[in-house]
Order: C-alpha cells, then sequence, then structure tokens
C-alpha cells in the first residue's frame, strides 16, 4: 500500500499558490511561469512535461529553492521557503530535496560510493553511518559492485542510477529530477525508469519533468505545461491486463 | 477493412492488429503435430498478460477453420483418463502457407490518418477546438501507455512476451510523439 492511499488527509509535501517566474527586463522580459498553483502529496509521483521553454525546469527549480520566484509562494514540508536566507534555503535542500539532473552532475574525483555519502557527511552524519548508508543506497540501485569506480568509469546509465541513490542520501521529503533519462539510450532508460518505480512503490515523493512520456506513463499524475501555465492534468490510473489484449487487437 | 457501416464508433475494434493467429498456429504445427490446450499454452507463453485477450475457444475455433480449408488434419486420440482429444497435422498446403507467412513483409499501419481528417475537419467545422480533442487523445494513450508499461515492468529480464510488451509501448510513444506535432500546429493555428 502507498503512502498516498492513506486516508489521513495530511499537508502536502510541495505547495505553491500563484508563483510566478520572470527573466530580463523591458522588451526582452519573458514569464516563465505564470501563477502556477500545485500541491504535491505524501508518496505521489508527479510528472511534468511540455515542449522546450514551457516553464517546467524553471517549476523545478523553484520547487527547490535553486532559484527565487518573482512572485507567490512556494512551501515545502509546511514550512514556507521562498522568502527565506539563503543559508536556511540551503539547508533546506540539504535535507528536505534529493535533486536528479540530466547531466548527472556528479563530482568526477570522487567515487561512486563517496558521490553517495557525501550529502549524508554535509547533512551532519557521522562518516561511518554515512558509509553505511551510501552502500545501502548502492545496493538498492544495483551497483554494489562499482562502489570504488569513477565517474568517469561508468556508463550513462550506471552514473544517473548513483546520483539517484546520492539524491536518497538524506531521506528527503521529495526528489525531484529533471529530465533523468534525457541523456540515456533506451536501455539505460529502461534501468532508470525500474529504478523512479520501486522508488515510487516505496512512497517515496517524485516530482520529474521529463520528455518521456514512458516516465510520465508510470507516474500517479501528469501535468502538461505551455507556456508558463498548467494547461491540462491527468490522473493515470492504470488499466488492468485484461484490456491490454484489446491493445494488439488479437484475432481469430 | 472490414468495417460495417452503422457500426458504432465504440464497437470498432481499434489498435493494433494482429491477423496472423491461423498463420501463428499453423507455424506451431510445422516441427511436430500437437493438441488445442498444447498450443493455446505455447500462445499465451509467448503473449504473457496479453494472451488475457486470448479466448478458450479461439484456439480450437481457428484449428476447426484451418481443418476446412484444408490446411491441417486431425486424429481423435484416446486417453485413459479423460475424454478423446483431437491431434493436429500440418498438410502439404499448410507447410506452404507457413512459409509464405515467413517470407511475407506486410506491416500493420498504424493510421494517423483518420485522426488527422478528424482534426481538420473539426477545424474547418468549426465544431470543436482541435487542440482539445488533441489533448483528449493523448489523455486516453497515456492511460493505455501506463497499463502497458506496468505490465512490462513487470515482465522478468529476458521474458519474450516482455518484448512484445516493449513494441506495444514503443508505438504508442511514437503516436504521442506526434499528437505533441499536432498539439503545436493546431495551438499555432489558433491565433490565426
Amino acid at each position: 500500500m502507498k503512502a498516498n492511499e492513506s486516508p489521513l488527509r495530511t499537508e502536502p509535501v510541495l505547495r505553491t499558490r500563484g508563483l510566478d517566474k520572470e527573466y530580463g527586463r523591458g522588451e526582452g522580459l519573458v514569464h516563465a511561469l505564470d501563477g502556477v498553483a500545485l500541491e504535491v502529496s505524501t508518496g505521489e509521483t508527479l510528472a511534468v512535461m511540455g515542449p522546450s521553454g514551457c516553464g517546467k525546469s524553471t517549476l523545478l527549480h523553484l520547487l527547490g529553492g535553486l532559484e527565487r520566484p518573482s512572485g507567490g509562494e512556494v512551501w515545502v514540508g509546511g514550512r514556507r521557503i521562498d522568502e527565506l536566507s539563503e543559508k536556511a534555503l540551503a539547508r533546506i535542500r540539504r535535507h528536505a530535496i534529493g535533486f536528479v539532473f540530466q547531466a548527472f552532475h556528479l563530482m568526477d574525483e570522487l567515487t561512486a560510493l563517496e558521490n553517495v555519502e557525501l550529502p549524508a557527511l554535509l547533512g551532519g552524519r557521522s562518516p561511518h553511518a554515512a558509509r553505511d548508508r551510501a552502500a545501502d543506497l548502492l545496493e538498492q540501485v544495483g551497483l554494489t559492485d562499482r562502489g570504488d569506480h569513477l565517474p568517469s568509469a561508468l556508463s550513462g546509465g550506471q552514473r544517473q542510477r548513483v546520483a539517484i541513490a546520492r539524491a536518497l542520501s538524506n531521506e528527503p521529503l521529495v526528489v525531484l529530477a529533471d529530465e533523468p533519462t534525457g541523456n540515456l539510450d533506451s536501455a539505460a532508460t529502461l534501468d532508470v525508469l525500474r529504478l523512479l518505480d520501486s522508488l515510487r512503490s516505496t512512497g517515496q515523493t517524485l516530482v520529474i519533468v521529463t520528455h518521456d512520456e514512458r516516465i510520465a506513463a508510470t507516474a500517479d499524475r501528469l501535468i502538461t505545461m505551455r507556456d508558463g501555465a498548467f494547461v491540462e492534468e491527468t490522473r493515470l490510473t492504470r488499466g488492468s491486463t485484461g484490456e491490454l489484449g484489446h491493445l494488439v487487437g488479437l484475432e481469430a | 477493412m472490414p468495417d460495417a457501416v452503422g457500426v458504432s464508433v465504440k464497437e470498432r475494434s481499434h489498435g493494433y492488429q494482429l491477423r496472423v493467429v491461423q498463420e501463428v498456429l499453423l507455424a506451431l504445427l510445422a516441427k511436430a503435430a500437437s493438441h488445442g490446450y498444447q498450443l493455446r499454452a505455447r500462445l499465451q507463453l509467448a503473449l504473457g498478460p496479453l494472451a488475457e485477450a486470448l479466448s478458450e475457444g479461439q484456439v480450437y475455433v481457428t484449428l476447426n477453420r484451418l481443418e476446412k480449408a484444408g490446411l491441417v488434419t486431425s486424429e481423435r486420440v484416446g486417453q485413459s483418463d479423460r475424454p478423446n482429444r483431437k491431434v493436429y497435422e500440418l498438410t502439404t498446403a499448410g507447410r506452404a502457407r507457413v512459409m509464405e507467412w515467413l517470407e511475407d513483409t506486410s506491416w500493420p499501419k498504424p493510421a494517423p490518418a483518420e485522426f488527422h481528417l478528424k482534426l481538420v475537419a473539426a477545424a474547418a467545422a468549426g465544431l470543436g477546438d482541435p487542440v482539445r480533442l488533441v489533448d483528449m487523445q493523448r489523455h486516453a494513450l497515456l492511460a493505455e501507455l501506463a497499463t502497458v508499461q506496468r505490465a512490462s515492468l513487470g515482465e522478468p529480464d529476458g521474458s519474450v512476451a516482455g518484448l512484445l510488451l516493449e513494441g506495444v509501448v514503443l508505438r504508442l510513444q511514437a503516436d504521442l510523439r506526434w499528437l505533441e506535432a499536432c498539439a503545436r500546429h493546431w495551438n499555432a493555428t489558433k491565433g490565426r
């Protein structure tokens, strides 16, 4: 049973109200986000799709406190973060949020294991506890035997799995993933897809910005954006497998 | 296509047509004679979760048809503890049909033309917003993709049925990408 099937109404993990983001000024002014209202509940997997430049990555950056909005509010775990000091915001990023990027953003000079334990160390865990946690996470992403490899010795798919393990290091309230399969071939995409799906089944809250319909289709809810606003919201209830045969039109 | 006029849209079968069950059964008989139950089991293995669409009677009805067409012959074989069963064997004509089928390169055509024309007609007649129609279609395909994707993730590595599901996933993905292009086009023409 997933956390979001709990009958208890709880504070959403993420909430925004009237979220605006503008870049540039005068004639060059761009409205990247225009009055976005969003709630993400505990254990939910939300996918955000839309054409390039629709504002989906900007939304993710604002949710994770990587950028500040031009207007509106961002709440993470019941706490308003858009007005926090830079220092307090950095703390929220370290403790409450796990980031996964298209380009992995691993530290090249650290091994896979060291990359994964780094956030736990920065978050104040003991070296021993951080190492144990990192080893567990590498096992969870199926890379136990790659722990002492540098990122350069790993395939793209393996690097992204290390990056996902790193994002989980501090047991974040939410994992924010920006095009997690954007740099991967289809086999590696499938590995990441399986991994994200297993995270989903453990009740991890996920927000995934993606171009990949396959990734989007494994979410609980899908939001489509155009021109800085939500244009469509779909709750993806899955049909029974009995409907599958219909899709291939099996006929005698 | 034997599409009867007057059949409501809902009743029409859609999706990917698999017209080959007859030939598949013939091919499965090419190596050795077999009975319906066994043939059905082999199809089920190949189709995995998709096999639910394969009804109990479908295999037997098809075998009957093949027999009438002279492509297989059958013989009743007694069983000590159960009723007799029919064992089917491929005829020379059946074997020729299998070979012809294996060499055939025709391919099921996903036909976006109907949907395309629907959008053009809706826009021309002012009946509806093409972008909304695209969004509706996207919903429907995404729900299908979600179902197939889930089934696909449930298959173990190297599963032959998983390979089929992968094919369905990729086609749905291609359709969804085309719908994106439709949305862009009709969105852009809106302001004009």
